[in-house]
């Protein structure tokens, strides 16, 4: 991957200056011309040492600690009154909560696709967001991990789902696919932890010895752990980031598999359909592709990051997010394929009440955002556009939060009986927890942003120091 | 009057009388700077040719091939490989005797071992043990957290992490002497060559 850098003294310095163009005709290169290790660090340390943030960040961490608030009074009115305050109801029993669930695990997902699944692919494009990328799954798998116990009735006994030696003498149940999810997202969340953290070491050292501030220098002084940035040190850290991007990969595809098979083990009509694991996994990484677009193109204009985040890195993302989405398609033609072709009339009634049932609209909002918007992505210019770029991968957002109410809701609300069907409708408590979780995830963003470098410095020092890395193709 | 204990000052009086009785017991060892990593990496490469073996390169990205010319070795790819071992046997060991053993369900009378069931979480934790390993052999072995360590006592030292390169030969190496290895390190076309205090 690296080699000696005996390679680094042969380009001319004018072949680095000049922006290399690709096939395609747009600026292929990962870092903008002229970049030395110093404007490196000095472009992302500077936003975390100096005192000021733009008007920017104080907004947007107003309206976020805002929601925040709503969060943690809807949670607290949920604890003191239980889950009827919600929706949900016989048949209906799954609701918003576990919607959300659904969704923040999958926008987790792109993070982990870009720090590990690019890094095992030598893909040098990863450089500049993968940190950032990192940061919101760790948010977003709290958010989610947060739903699940929060439509438990009584959450504080949450605990019951581990394996703990309880005085009752009992197991939780090994065979049911809930466990899994704990088991699941527990692991995830902890390895998403460690890989950010074990990544982040290095750059809160330089931040360490770049600060100028007692409390920042003591600040990422304890973070960085006494790292001195010595060759033993880098070995056993890149061996072990190597390591645990490799164990992150096929772990972010148990993810999502699992949680798909919440659903497809039952035998409700709608769910109970092996497509589900990687029908699933693909929606999790266009959704968490579209959030992270969503949150990257106004940081980088607000922290004027254009020169690290190229306008190359836009443009690979929206291909995958596109790629992504086409699969996402995919699936949902498999799903109304197979109901038809099953030949069971529940199976097929799904599929008709889904599309022209009471919740039809919510559907055809469905095939707006995720399928018929993202066509827009066939054009080079919409996807190089960082403003048209930004709305499309809302529309994806939503979409997908719209996908899976889709699969709980209207699956679960009219079954097998006639007379069990039932309607669900969301509650002001409902739409609380979840822009009040959105709050939660941006609150967590905005911190992160203001007190830990969002771009790689080490890395990103690495492709200062191999031009051609950063150009290639 | 009560007096307050400056620790700064008795930092600075210690790092005072430190470089007023330098010694070899004092000296950690000399450190020379590099502004390239092709420079550091020559230099590392010929400090092992000489025999020189407790020495450690400071750059601020990593190098690769750089810990190899130092002698430096690693062994947390097994010790990851057998942590995701023994995380997947004992998940599978915990399942069966959950379910066999310590709490049997008869559920229509399906099998007790339904092993299928089990692979799920067995994969989960062979996954987390292995992780859990990485992180901390990478920081344990390391020595990490070290609240102190000599090299910190070198000023320029904090460019390490920021755009220069450092190889520094302890003083505890056999082969150490101070002049030599200062003529040694000087010959290597450096920027400064330093002593470190310990």
């Amino acid at each position: 991957m690296k080699g000696v850098r005996e390679k680094t003294e042969t380009i001319p310095p004018n072949e680095q200056k000049r922006t290399r163009m690709a096939p395609l005709g747009y600026p292929s290169n990962l870092l903008a011309p002229g970049q030395t290790y110093e404007s490196v660090n000095e472009t992302i340390g500077s936003i975390v040492l100096r005192n000021r943030q733009p008007a920017t960040w104080w907004i947007g961490f107003v309206l976020a600690f805002g929601l925040l608030m709503l969060f943690f009074l809807a949670v607290s009115w949920l604890l003191i009154r239980g889950v009827g305050l919600w929706g949900i109801n016989i048949p209906v029993a799954w609701g918003f909560a576990i919607v959300n669930f659904v969704w923040w695990v999958g926008i987790g997902h792109a993070g982990t696709f870009i720090s590990a699944i690019l890094l095992l692919m030598f893909q040098h494009w990863r450089t500049a967001i993968n940190r950032f990328a990192e940061a919101m799954t760790l948010f977003a798998v709290a958010c989610a991990g947060l739903m699940p116990l929060l439509h438990l009735g009584r959450p504080w006994l949450f605990y019951y789902l581990f394996p703990y030696p309880d005085t009752m003498g009992l197991w939780p149940q090994f065979r049911s696919p809930l466990v899994w999810d704990v088991f699941a997202v527990g692991t995830y969340f902890i390895v998403s932890l460690l890989f950010w953290y074990l990544g982040l070491v290095p750059d809160v050292a330089t931040l360490r010895d770049r600060a100028k501030k007692r409390w920042q220098k003591k600040f990422y002084g304890t973070l960085a752990l006494g790292w001195r940035n010595s060759a033993a040190h880098w070995q056993r850290q890149q061996i072990a980031y190597l390591l645990l991007a490799g164990l992150a990969t096929p772990l972010v595809l148990s993810v999502h598999s699992v949680v798909s098979l919440d659903f497809a083990v039952v035998i409700v009509p709608g769910w109970h359909s092996t497509i589900f694991p990687p029908y699933f996994v693909a929606g999790a990484i266009y959704s968490g592709f579209a959030m992270v677009l969503n949150i990257i193109i106004p940081v980088r204009k607000v922290y004027h990051l254009e020169s690290l985040i190229t306008e190359r890195y836009l443009n690979n993302m929206a291909n995958i997010m596109f790629v992504t989405g086409l699969m996402v398609a995919y699936g949902y033609v498999i799903e109304a394929f197979m109901s038809w072709y099953s030949g069971d009339i529940f199976e097929q009634y799904m599929m008709m009440n889904r599309t022209f049932g009471p919740y039809g609209w919510v559907f055809w909002v469905l095939m707006l955002c995720n399928v018929l918007v993202p066509q827009a992505l066939w054009s080079a210019r919409i996807r190089r556009n960082p403003l048209t770029l930004f709305i499309v991968a809302l529309f994806i957002n939503i979409g997908m939060w719209v996908e899976r109410f889709v699969i709980v809701v209207t699956s679960l609300h009219r079954d097998f009986m006639p007379s069990a069907w039932g309607m669900f409708y969301p509650t002001f408590w409902d739409w609380s927890i979840l822009f009040g979780s959105v709050g939660l995830f941006l609150t967590l963003l905005f911190l992160f942003v203001r007190f830990f470098p969002m771009i790689s410095m080490s890395e990103s020092r690495e492709l200062v120091a191999e031009p051609q890395n950063a150009n290639a193709l | 009057m009560r007096m307050r204990y400056d620790w700064e000052l008795s930092i600075c009086l210690m790092g005072f009388m430190g470089r007023v009785i330098m010694t070899n017991d004092s000296l950690h060892g000399l450190a020379a700077e590099f502004e390239t990593d092709a420079g550091l990496m020559r230099a590392a490469e010929q400090a092992y040719a000489l025999g020189y073996r407790k020495m450690d390169g400071y750059t601020p990205f990593p190098i690769e091939g750089l810990g190899k010319a130092l002698g430096k070795t690693n062994r947390i790819p097994l010790l990851v490989l057998l942590a995701g071992i023994l995380g997947g046997c004992s998940a599978y060991f915990m399942e069966w005797f959950a379910s066999v053993i310590s709490y049997p369900l008869n559920i229509g009378g399906r099998p007790l071992h339904s092993w299928p069931a089990f692979i799920p979480i067995t994969f989960e934790l062979t996954v987390l043990g292995a992780s859990l390993t990485a992180f901390f052999c990478s920081l344990g072995l390391s020595g990490l957290p070290q609240p102190y360590h000599p090299m910190f006592n070198l000023p320029e030292f904090e460019r390490a992490s920021q755009d220069r390169f450092f190889l520094c030969i302890e003083a505890a190496d056999p082969q150490f002497d101070t002049p030599r290895t200062r003529s040694f390190l000087e010959s290597l076309d450096p920027l400064t060559v330093k002593e470190v205090a310990k």
